[in-house]
């Protein structure tokens, strides 16, 4: 068991605290420089997160970002930055609904197969652009992003009405899926809404996230590749392999991220299915430092920027615009990525010292002793 | 509890949500709080669509002296966040409550079975169908027959063009008008068709350096009338049909009368419009009044619902192609000619 570190937690806690904080002053500077109020928006949404239907709302919403931001962090985890997870998501989502509507076996296998559909969509998606990474040396950052334009043209000619689609107003969906694929939640109550059953999903994924990373074989060899390719590969690991079973895990896990809604509530793919969950998760995994606690904290904070800062545009007797959760959220971005580099030479510079201290005072040590032998 | 509460921060005045609910009473006095409108992504400021909705709303907002909210949504949102802002607009006691919109349908449908007392209305979408719910729809693709004809006619090269927002249904049934009317003037007349983007995320209707490529590439192609059905995008296809001196076709408001195309708009032929702003007016009226509009409510040319505007003197003096879309307006409206919407 490892000890305790203090000075290791403090340095972990210290980036996204310092982020927080800042982005929230920043904001504060936005406010005060448009002539509003600088507090009173922060005491207006965090009123709202009290309200339990504004709570099932963040909560649905944060399981899904979750998932997005669980597939962005495998690939980090393997040094791969996986910007397709919009793609590979919506892709998923649009197989899976159509799997949906077009089988109807007893809900037992009906959800395990559509689980697999989009896992498998979001992996063969996400697998285009490892295996052009590790036959061809393409870069997964411009194969996963043209991907993205490619799913949404596909998702386009899918659901054309002569394909897949099923034109409902002037709307195109895929159709209703059977009832058996419906993924029961918890309801309460109509005035409050619905806890999508697939939130739980987002937790197992988490602790298995956590599992594979920390407690088995593959896990190391997944983190050792992301630290160093040519010493993982001396180390015996076949990195062309690690890369593109990254690739698949991300892309799996990506698929499953639209499924909470799918299954939980939309029951159809259609053109007012949410878009962007991935970009979210590049932002929510940063946050979260690839770690399954911190992404947890991360989604959920979104989450809560997302649906509590609505009520702004309401409020009474000064309405706020909603979009300073959008400008909160980008200074968050940039707050992060400044401190956690600030914090890491922070802690770098005082493991230097300490290093140096240590070995001065063994210096010292061995000349004090030189001169009692003398 | 927490319906009360929320409603309490939403109206902020007390009202609990049993007694919100606004609407006429029976001796037909309006009680509501005023109107409450919710656009789609990329809404308000579209110079188009929106914008329409937006100026029924302020015309009934004044003349009616009532008060009016007008929201926007949030991204990556679905229609659980739909539902939440049209009831938030319910509680707080808005009457009639308008989502712009077909994305607004299924929330539209839910809310209303919650607020039976409460008017609801939704652009573009017929599906809906409720006793508190006016269904406000419009043969779009009547208007845009009537630009295929214009276009047709004043086309030098026998060859024009349509420029799509988003490749989705409801901007099919203007490609569909505006090729069959081209097609009733010159049946050999080539048309160039291209839509901007696959979904309205991506900015299709609210990107004018996409409808400014996409028309100057159509110009180059030998197009010399292009129809835009493309919201903000539209500006940019004005603007390059303005720089090649070719015409253009506006949608959905007198894009001639606008004062950020000013500079263009003697390239403008006309426009194909859709009186969105009427409805919500109408709609408005209809609940002040206490006989609230219900059902399907389709604007078409005969309602005046949908029309083509002549307000630029240059269309105006090539007397034959007036002619000739005065004829199609009469066909239409006399049931001579039904226009497809495929």
């Amino acid at each position: 068991m490892k000890k305790f570190d203090r000075e290791r937690v403090l340095l972990a806690v210290a980036g996204p605290v310092i982020a927080l904080v800042s982005a929230i002053l920043l904001t504060s500077v936005v406010l005060i420089a448009s002539g509003k109020n600088p507090f009173e928006p922060y005491r207006l949404m965090l009123q709202q997160a009290a309200y339990s239907d504004v709570q099932v709302l963040i909560i649905n919403q944060a399981s899904m970002y979750y998932l997005a931001a669980l597939a962005v962090a495998i690939g980090f985890r393997m040094n791969l930055f996986n910007i397709g997870v919009d793609g590979q998501y919506r892709l998923a989502a649009m197989m899976t609904a159509v799997a949906g509507a077009n089988l109807a076996l007893p809900g037992f296998l009906q959800i395990p197969v559509l689980l697999i559909v989009a896992i498998g969509t979001g992996a063969v998606w996400a697998g285009i652009a490892g295996v052009l990474k590790v036959t061809r040396g393409v870069s997964e950052v411009v194969a996963t992003i043209m991907l993205n334009a490619i799913a949404t043209s596909l998702i386009g000619y899918l659901t054309l009405s002569d394909v897949w689609g099923v034109q409902v107003g002037n709307n195109m969906t895929t159709g209703i899926m059977h009832k058996s694929g419906w993924f029961p939640g918890i309801d309460l109550g109509p005035d409050v809404g619905e806890i999508y059953g697939l939130v739980f999903l987002a937790v197992l994924m988490g602790v298995a996230y956590w599992i594979v990373l920390n407690r088995t074989r593959f896990g190391f060899d997944l983190r050792a590749t992301g630290a160093s390719e040519t010493a993982a590969a001396a180390s015996g690991v076949d990195a062309k392999r690690m890369i593109l079973t990254a690739m698949l895990i991300s892309g799996g896990v990506a698929g499953l991220s639209g499924l909470p809604l799918l299954l939980g509530d939309a029951h159809t793919y259609s053109l007012s299915f949410p878009t962007g969950l991935g970009f979210t998760g590049i932002t929510i995994a940063l946050l979260g430092r690839n770690s399954p606690v911190g992404i947890a904290f991360a989604a959920l904070l979104i989450a809560f920027l997302d649906k509590a800062s609505p009520a702004l545009d309401y409020a009474t007797p000064v309405a706020y615009e909603k979009e300073i959760a959008t400008i909160m959220q980008g200074l968050i971005v940039f707050a992060v990525v400044v401190s956690y580099e600030a914090v890491r030479q922070w802690g770098l510079r005082r493991q230097q010292k300490r290093v140096g201290a240590e070995l001065a005072a063994e210096l010292a040590h061995h000349a004090s002793q030189k001169e009692v032998a003398a | 509890m927490t319906v009360a509460v929320l409603a309490l921060a939403a109206a902020g005045c007390g009202k609990s949500s049993s007694d919100s609910s606004g609407g006429s009473s029976e001796s037909g006095k309006y009680s509501g709080k005023g109107i409450g409108l919710a656009y789609d992504i990329g809404g308000k400021g579209d110079q188009s669509f929106n914008d329409a909705a937006f100026a029924g709303f302020q015309k009934a907002e004044k003349e009616f002296k009532i008060g009016g909210r007008d929201v926007e949504p949030s991204d990556n949102e679905s229609t659980a966040d739909k539902v939440e802002r049209l009831e938030q607009l319910a509680k707080a006691g808005y009457n009639p409550i308008i989502g712009v919109g077909f994305v607004y349908a299924p929330a539209v449908k839910e809310v209303a079975a919650k607020y039976p007392k409460v008017t609801f209305g939704i652009i573009d979408d017929s599906t809906v169908r409720a006793k508190n719910v006016a269904d406000l729809v419009f043969h779009e693709e009547q208007a845009s027959y009537l630009a295929g004809v214009a276009a047709a006619k004043a086309t030098k090269k026998n060859h024009i063009g349509f420029i799509g927002g988003v490749d989705i249904p409801l901007i099919h049934k203007f490609e569909a008008g505006y090729v069959q009317g081209a097609k009733s003037v010159n049946p050999k007349i080539k048309v160039e068709s291209q839509y901007l983007t696959q979904t309205a995320q991506e900015g299709g209707f609210s990107s004018p350096d996409k409808g400014e490529n996409a028309a100057t590439g159509q110009i180059d192609a030998g197009a010399d009338v292009i129809y835009h059905a493309a919201g903000l995008s539209g500006q940019g296809v004005i603007k390059a049909a303005a720089a090649h001196r070719v015409w253009a076709i506006g949608v959905d408001s007198d894009q001639y009368k606008q004062s950020a195309l000013a500079a263009y708009k003697q390239y403008i032929l006309g426009s194909a419009l859709k009186n969105v702003g009427g409805a919500v007016y109408e709609l408005t009226k209809s609940v002040v009044e206490g006989k609230p509009l219900s059902g399907e409510v389709r604007g078409d040319l005969k309602s005046g619902g949908v029309g083509f505007a002549d307000s630029n003197p240059r269309y105006q003096a090539m007397k034959d192609v007036v002619a000739a879309v005065d004829k199609a307006r009469q066909d239409i409206v006399e049931g001579k000619v039904t226009v497809r919407t495929q």
